[in-house]
């Protein structure tokens, strides 16, 4: 490596989330003292103490903002990085955990918690580009490590990472594999979902779960057409759309025109 | 008639027998097979790995294998593979870079491309491969690759017997019946005697592999069969295309409301392009690796239904379903013509079929031309 002066500091933050994406850096075996060798990581609570200090160049941000802590929390995190990547579902449509948005956060509290007067919290699970201003977003829940090291590659010779925004169709053709809506009649969200995972479930004879969320230009209710078609009822497609993305507008519309 | 064409009648031993000359002049043998519920093409060694006594039904968004109970080795339509997978990989990686203090170092990373052997490619595949051929060879600048594994392959053509549900061969003249560009063509035949297949050659290699099969002569029985079969699959093709002027009705209609109404249906997955054995668009993605020192230029298939496709600096030319859809058509359908000399559909049927909600090519034109003020009842 010849680049000339210092590392780049990366750091990586946690919000509202399970820890799932910053596993797959963890995961990342093969890669971790490369990039250890290519960048400073300057903080990284899941991998290793450390004191917030000074400015971050880069700043990985993992998880929604569910509490006005958090909400704080992200404006100085923003203040402090050069660049800000979100990587996950969490972070980039607010996760599992933005299934408050369409109930009463107090009842939820009320259930789940012996003692809800310690409990404070947002009535809502929101993205971190709800925030502050986001740099590049990295999909998936979890994050494909593979995807992960190209943002931090392209980030490291400033370049655009390659994470194409379109369907996750186009991996089940390149990899060949048989569409399980066609040929099986199972109900699949790939041609309303963002490529990144390789096409993985489709590969297993299952359907797109939709974990990348919206691919670009999404067509939501041609797509509900078709899975009535295939025998999905109305409150099956209101759940099929509510899952680790249920926050991302697309979804969230289209669950919402299920509601009624 | 050329002196390497010749016909024989041969039978299930026979085409294994076809199966293992190929192999031993070290082709790699592809053929259809079944694998999750579809017929697909992949490389294989025995005959019994073709999709025996099964057929397919198809429908727009639609597909199902369907036993039959004759025993056919060839008795279904074109699955969801077309040869294009192999002769223009989806991936493939173009050149290597390797940073060594100040020099950059690059390698040619294409690998030595395979020999292919195809086994059972329709009339529609060979036009199409025809198609292609043109597109990546056809002047001077040619895709090296696609040249390569092109001229090292082998094609056992098939005259089809069963047409399938979105098949319309016949209407662009590209069906069922295979006339040229193959080594070999095969008929299977079911009736007027015993379960065997005509044979024909159409290559000097062609006639030499027929060579070696155990084999009989041809009698007139044979031949009649063997066009009855043909005729029997042309009179059965589940679409058609409406038999009109196409460039000049989709060129004079390019503000048709029709393009808004296919816009509302149509998902922009791309599965059509994905599909289509004609559609060539690929992209280039560079790659670099962690330490700065290594860079990689690879392409892969791209489809005009996606945004980055169209991305000029600054943003996408075609963001809207309806730009993308009407792009799509009128190049296949249309501009094709002009560029390469010839329409980019060749009927196959796949984009009906492989589309999630069935989006049906030969029923869009349908309706721009029953509406067009100027098509208006001259197609049928
Ligand atoms: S299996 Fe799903 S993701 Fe794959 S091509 Fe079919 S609809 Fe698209
Ligand atoms: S446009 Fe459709 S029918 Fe025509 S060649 Fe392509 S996939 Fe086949
Ligand atoms: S026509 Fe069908 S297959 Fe093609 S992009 Fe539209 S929905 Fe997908």
């Amino acid at each position: 490596m010849n680049r000339p002066g210092r590392k780049p500091r990366l750091a990586v933050w946690k919000f509202a989330s399970c820890d799932g994406c910053q596993l797959s850096f963890l995961d990342c075996e093969d890669e971790l003292l490369d990039i250890a060798g290519a960048v400073d990581i300057a903080y990284f609570p899941e991998a290793m103490r450390g004191p917030i200090r000074g400015t971050y160049d880069v700043s990985l941000v993992e998880g929604s903002i569910t509490t006005a802590g958090d909400a704080k929390r992200i404006q100085r995190v923003r203040q402090r990085s050069r660049t800000l990547v979100t990587i996950g579902a969490c972070a980039t449509a607010g996760g599992i955990q933005a299934l408050r948005n369409f109930a009463d956060i107090d009842a939820f509290v009320n259930v789940v918690y012996a003692s809800p007067e310690y409990i404070a919290t947002l009535a809502t699970s929101t993205a971190i580009a709800d925030h502050v201003p986001v740099d590049f977003e990295l999909r998936g829940c979890p994050i494909n490590k593979v995807q992960l090291v190209e943002v931090i590659s392209a980030f490291l010779c400033g370049r655009r990472p390659v994470t194409p925004a379109h369907s996750v169709c186009i991996e089940c053709k390149l990899r060949g594999t048989v569409c399980v809506m066609v040929a099986h009649g199972t109900p699949c969200l790939g041609p309303v979902t963002h490529a990144g995972c390789g096409a993985l479930c489709p590969g297993y004879n299952r359907g797109c779960y939709g974990c990348y969320g919206p691919k670009e230009n999404t067509n939501l209710p041609a797509l509900s057409g078709q899975l009535a078609t295939l025998g999905m009822t109305r409150p099956e497609r209101l759940r099929f759309y509510r899952s680790f993305n249920a926050g991302a507008a697309p979804f969230q519309e289209e669950s919402q025109r299920h509601e009624s | 008639m050329d002196d390497y064409n010749d016909t024989a009648v041969i039978t299930s031993e026979g085409l294994q027998c076809l199966i293992e000359a190929l192999l031993n002049r070290s082709y790699q043998v592809v053929g259809p097979q079944i694998r999750d519920q579809a017929i697909v093409y992949d490389t294989l060694t025995d005959i019994d790995q073709l999709p025996q006594g099964w057929s397919d039904e198809q429908d727009g968004g639609h597909y199902r294998l369907r036993p039959r109970a004759d025993g056919a080795y060839f008795g279904y339509a074109v699955g969801p593979h077309s040869w294009k997978r192999f002769l223009y990989p989806p991936h493939q990686s173009l050149w290597q870079a390797n940073k060594d203090g100040d020099r950059l170092y690059f390698k040619d990373e294409r690998p030595d491309p395979p020999r292919f052997a195809f086994l059972g490619v329709r009339a529609c595949e060979l036009n199409a491969i025809a198609i292609q051929d043109r597109v990546f060879m056809g002047d001077a600048y040619s895709d090296p690759d696609y040249q390569a594994r092109r001229e090292g392959t082998f094609i056992v053509a098939l005259n089809c017997s069963e047409a399938g549900g979105t098949c319309f061969c016949a209407s662009m003249a590209c069906g069922p019946e295979v006339k040229t560009g193959f080594d070999l063509a095969l008929t299977e035949l079911l009736n007027e005697g015993p379960h065997r297949f005509l044979v024909e050659s159409g290559s000097p290699a062609g006639l030499e592999v027929m060579a070696e099969l155990p084999r009989r002569n041809t009698t007139r029985a044979d031949l009649q069969a063997a066009w009855a079969v043909v005729e029997n699959t042309r009179r059965s093709m589940g679409r058609t295309m409406p038999d009109t002027d196409i460039p000049a009705l989709l060129l004079d209609n390019l503000t048709h409301p029709r393009w808004d109404d296919v816009a509302q249906r149509c998902l922009s997955c791309a599965n059509c392009t994905m599909v289509c054995p004609t559609c060539f668009c690929s992209t280039v993605e560079d790659s670099s690796d962690l330490a700065g020192t290594t860079a990689e230029r690879h392409r892969r298939w791209d489809s005009c239904f996606t945004a980055d496709f169209s991305y000029l600096h600054g943003g996408s030319v075609r963001q809207s379903t309806r730009s993308r859809y009407r792009q799509w058509m009128t190049h296949k359908l249309a501009t094709w013509v002009e560029q390469f000399g010839s329409s980019g559909c060749v009927g196959c049927g796949r984009c009906i079929t492989w589309c999630p909600v069935g989006i049906d090519l030969t029923e869009e034109v349908r309706a721009i031309h029953d509406t067009s003020p100027k098509g208006k009842g001259e197609a049928r």
